[in-house]
């Protein structure tokens, strides 16, 4: 039966209200006596608060209220952690800082306003008194000493970790040479354009607390902020409502968050907390922040024989919820789409004094591929091979899958030469080789960078999850057959309202517009995990999928019943069940009544479940299914990203002749809003390897705390890419999909900065360190 | 020390009182209650506030309430007419030209006006008009499709 649906490009469901300005984001949500909450934030990056005077600030006008880490210390837990590693450091993170500060952005205190701009005003007459300490910025300074900043621990280490299987000296020790690069993944800003928010509402009659939030994770940030608070977590809701982009730094749960809750509680009225942008270059989580040393051991031929990769982490001054677990990630995944048979990774986790860094759009895996990727054409250079055949050398054929790395993983399907191939083919990759040389000979910079990918998607597994790496899904036929879908992966842009429904209506049969997709409402939804890892669709879709499954098998009796045969008679297609009378005989079960129907919709079914009168003796009324799906297996989608670049000589700047793209994310539900997450995955991979940087300076300063400095990619500078796929399914679920949310940011971030070096390579350069700067590369060709 | 203004938006009059220092994305969110229009940085350069005032595209919040007394504004809300959707919106439906929704409002503002000084732009000409608005999600293809898509709708 060909899809009606599932495959195609449907556009999006959720446009409509979102085009006409009638989504509805958290600053959206009016409610009366909203009282509004402006911070305190420290200005210094490492201080003691020798004096801290709110009273002015408690008498000025509009102010309800104004609270301190005193105020709050015994009576909101700590901003947690979830990460669990062996001898961890988790320092105590308080939503209020009480004696000291650590990181420029830290909240102090919390006044409570009738409107935004008195609380804003307020902030400005609290007189806090800072007593200057040493402050450590750079992580490496951190590892080897530096200032100390936790007392207690004695030094600057968060946690110590060595992972990775074989025997890696042997390994080194067969390479006919060993290449060394040190490889700086500098700090970036997620920068979701809605910052954060929280809007709490506490109803002391109800004793129930309302918490909406612009969140990846409304379940986990649920249970988490019930504890902080100290609420039975049946009595706290959290909704999730149009939430404007995450990319990883709104799965967490944030010192604010809960903060608000308890100030509702206090006052016993709605307030709000808009983040500026200011306080979210601050305050919300960074991405990156590793400096590591890779060595990949080799043979003449390119084969590869072995990699170590020694990381210096930044932790940031302390963990927000995955903190620690993102260094991990990069360790599973180096042995990028290669087989390497010793891998070893030796992480150095250190406290540094600025804001925390988490999951950012690839969390870990970016830095993983990027290590692997420079590493491989840096290996390519010195042995004067083309970098594509390096890589190929290096590829597990597609009949090794489930193919073992010696990171520990099970990689589940993968054909990495035919997604090489394909790029290259649409690249017209020789010819391009051919204009290079022709180019270089006229003085031109023009450089091709390849970075072949493979990421781990779908998380997870919860055995290898800290809080669960399971989905769930409810979907309902109501008696009018309208389908309601509760899916426990609550999006943020990625449109699982549109993908879901296509799923949920190809399988039943009804039209895509009959189908409502519900998420981000702890109250009204199942508990679930949330959207990140780029699981919604392997974890949550197949949620859906399978609760689908047992829906048309239940309804698939009633039909039966209805119809007068064996449930095993009855075939389904297009929302339509029919009774098969030869299998009906057969099956012994007597021939249908004359007056019975050969034929019943299911919308028919949808009523008769309801009505009861016409369900098999036994069975419960009703149709609706709840899926909790454990996944087996991680997926692991790959691809070949090539980018060409051309370097003016004149200003150092960096231009973009092509972008070619080969995806294989296994089955796609929509290659739409594939393409769409590909696209935007690659403009943030753009954005960090010639752009984007979190700048701090020696006193811990953020030098890039707006949109004036903190440089996010315009359209201009994006080109147009040239995406195609493959499509290799994954056992690991029955849709065969993979995940694709990760993929451009992972993909692309090697391939900008291969092609860049590559265009400089005449000048002698292996490697450059990003964000690529036109004045760095301007000083290259002009040997300044 | 308020002050009484006068502002047509999306062919309403409202008459308010406001204090001089209140922005005009704040009027039109929080007075006058119209979310459609939204806040990415409050410091004039992400475009995600970007309305029509007397007939050209600004970011809302570097004006000030009061510098809008008298002004004619068309906020995202406003677009449609009729029931019937923009050729910006239609494209940017179309082509999927919008993820999380939140700079969509100002995107769709700013094409419209790009299209209206220039209807038939290159692809380079609208990537270059879109300057002043940030996308964090869509990495800009399908944007630049939806309003090449609004360019071709316009003309047939
Ligand atoms: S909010 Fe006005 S330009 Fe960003
Ligand atoms: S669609 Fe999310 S910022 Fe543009």
């Amino acid at each position: 039966m060909a899809s009606k649906y599932v495959g195609k490009r449907v556009k999006r469901t959720e446009d409509p209200r979102l085009i006409q300005g009638l989504g509805h984001y958290v600053d959206d949500i009016k409610l009366p006596d909203t009282l509004h909450v402006a911070f305190l934030r420290s200005i210094y990056a490492h201080a003691r608060i020798t004096g801290l005077d709110v009273s002015e600030a408690r008498n000025a006008p509009g102010v309800v209220a104004v609270y301190t880490g005193k105020d709050v210390a015994e009576k909101v837990g700590p901003v947690p952690c979830a990460g669990a590693l062996p001898d961890l450091r988790v320092p105590d993170y308080r939503v209020l800082a009480r004696d000291k500060v650590y990181f420029v952005g830290q909240p102090i205190a919390a006044v409570v306003a009738t409107d935004r701009y008195a609380a804003r005003d307020a902030v400005d007459l609290i007189m806090c008194d800072y007593e200057e300490l040493p402050v450590v910025v750079d992580v490496e300074e951190a590892a080897k000493g530096g200032p100390v900043i936790y007392e207690e621990y004695g030094d600057n280490i968060a946690y110590r970790l060595t992972s990775g299987e074989g025997d890696i000296d042997a390994a080194m020790a067969a390479a006919d040479r060993v290449v060394k690069q040190r490889i700086v993944h500098q700090r970036l800003a997620p920068i979701a354009m809605e910052p954060r928010a929280v809007l709490a509402r506490y109803l002391p009659g109800e004793q129930e607390l309302t918490l909406w939030s612009s969140t990846q994770i409304p379940h986990l940030l649920r249970t988490q902020v019930a504890l902080m608070v100290g609420i039975p977590e049946n009595k706290l809701r959290v909704i999730a409502p149009e939430v404007g982009g995450g990319f990883g730094s709104k799965l967490n749960v944030y010192a604010e968050e809960a903060l608000l809750g308890w100030i509702s509680i206090q006052l016993g009225k709605p307030v709000k907390w808009i983040e500026t942008r200011r306080e979210n270059i601050q305050a919300t989580i960074h991405g990156r922040g590793q400096v590591g040393y890779v060595e990949l051991g080799c043979k003449n031929d390119g084969t590869i024989t072995g990699l170590r990769y020694n990381v210096f982490a930044d932790m940031g001054a302390y963990h927000q919820l995955l903190t620690p677990a993102i260094p991990t990630l990069t360790g599973l995944m180096l042995s990028g789409c290669y087989k390497i048979p010793a891998i070893q990774m030796n992480v150095t986790a250190c406290f540094t004094n600025k804001m925390s860094t988490d999951a950012y759009r690839g969390a870990g895996r970016p830095e993983a591929t990027y290590v692997v990727e420079r590493a491989m054409d840096i290996v390519a250079a010195e042995l004067g091979m083309d970098t594509t055949e390096v890589r190929r050398k290096n590829f597990p054929a597609p009949d090794e899958f489930p193919f073992k790395t010696a990171t520990g993983l099970f990689y589940d399907s993968g054909n990495y030469q035919g997604a090489l191939d394909k790029a290259l083919e649409n690249a017209g990759y020789q010819k391009l080789r051919e204009e290079q040389k022709r180019a270089r000979d006229e003085g031109r910079l023009i450089g091709i960078g390849v970075s072949t990918y493979v990421e781990i998607c779908a998380l997870g597994p919860s055995q290898a999850m800290p809080a669960g790496g399971w989905e769930s899904a409810t979907v309902r036929i109501e008696p009018t057959c309208k389908v309601t879908v509760l899916t426990g992966a609550s999006p943020h842009g990625q449109g699982q309202e549109t993908s879901f429904a296509q799923l949920v209506a190809e399988e039943l049969g009804v039209d895509l517009n009959d189908v409502t997709v519900i998420h981000g409402d702890t109250s009204i939804v199942q508990y679930g995990i949330g959207t990140f890892g780029s699981r919604a669709t392997a974890v949550g879709g197949t949620a859906v999928y399978n609760a689908v499954q047992s829906l048309k098998e239940k309804a698939s009796k009633i039909a039966a019943n209805i119809m007068g045969v064996d449930a095993s008679a009855v075939a389904f297609s297009e929302g339509v069940f029919s009774a098969e009378a030869a299998a009906a005989v057969a099956a012994g079960e007597g021939t249908q009544s004359e007056a019975a129907p050969r034929k019943v919709s299911i919308q028919e079914v949808a009523l008769a479940a309801h009505l009861a009168r016409q369900i098999p003796p036994g069975m419960e009324p009703g149709l609706s299914a709840t899926n909790f799906f454990e996944p087996t297996n991680f997926t692991f989608p790959f691809g070949t990203h090539i980018a060409v670049v051309e370097v003016d000589r004149e200003t150092g700047d960096i231009k973009f002749l092509r972008y070619v793209a080969v995806d294989d994310c296994g089955k796609m539900l929509n290659p739409l809003l594939v393409e769409g997450q590909i696209h935007g995955g690659i403009v943030q991979a753009l954005g960090q390897a010639l752009y984007e940087e979190v700048v701090y300076d020696e006193q811990g300063q953020i030098v890039t705390g707006t949109l004036m400095d903190y440089a996010v990619p315009k359209a201009a500078h994006a080109p147009r890419f040239e995406l195609d796929s493959t499509e290799t399914p994954s056992p690991v679920n029955p849709m065969g999909v993979k995940g694709v949310g990760e993929a451009g940011t992972i993909g692309a971030t090697p391939a900008i900065v291969n092609a860049v070096v590559d265009a400089l390579a005449p000048f002698g350069v292996r490697h450059l360190d990003m964000p690529i700067r036109p004045e760095s590369v301007w000083k290259i060709v002009n040997k300044a | 020390m308020k002050k009484a203004i006068s502002v047509n938006i999306n062919g309403a009059t409202h008459q308010s009182e406001v204090e001089p220092r209140l922005l005009l994305v704040h009027y039109i969110r929080d007075v006058i209650g119209l979310t459609g229009t939204h806040i990415g940085c409050e410091t004039s350069i992400c475009g995600a506030c970007t309305v029509m005032v007397d007939g050209q595209a600004v970011k809302s919040c570097t004006l000030l309430a009061v510098q809008a007394d008298g002004a004619i504004i068309k906020t995202i809300e406003g677009l449609a007419t009729g029931g019937e959707l923009h050729a910006v919106q239609e494209g940017f439906w179309e082509q999927h030209g919008l993820q999380c929704g939140y700079c969509t409002p100002g995107m769709i503002i700013a094409s419209a006006q790009l299209l209206d000084r220039n209807p038939s732009p290159t692809e380079d000409e609208i990537r270059h008009g879109l300057d002043g608005n940030l996308c964090r999600c869509t990495g800009y293809q399908h944007i630049v499709d939806a309003v090449q898509y609004a360019a071709r709708k316009a003309k047939a």
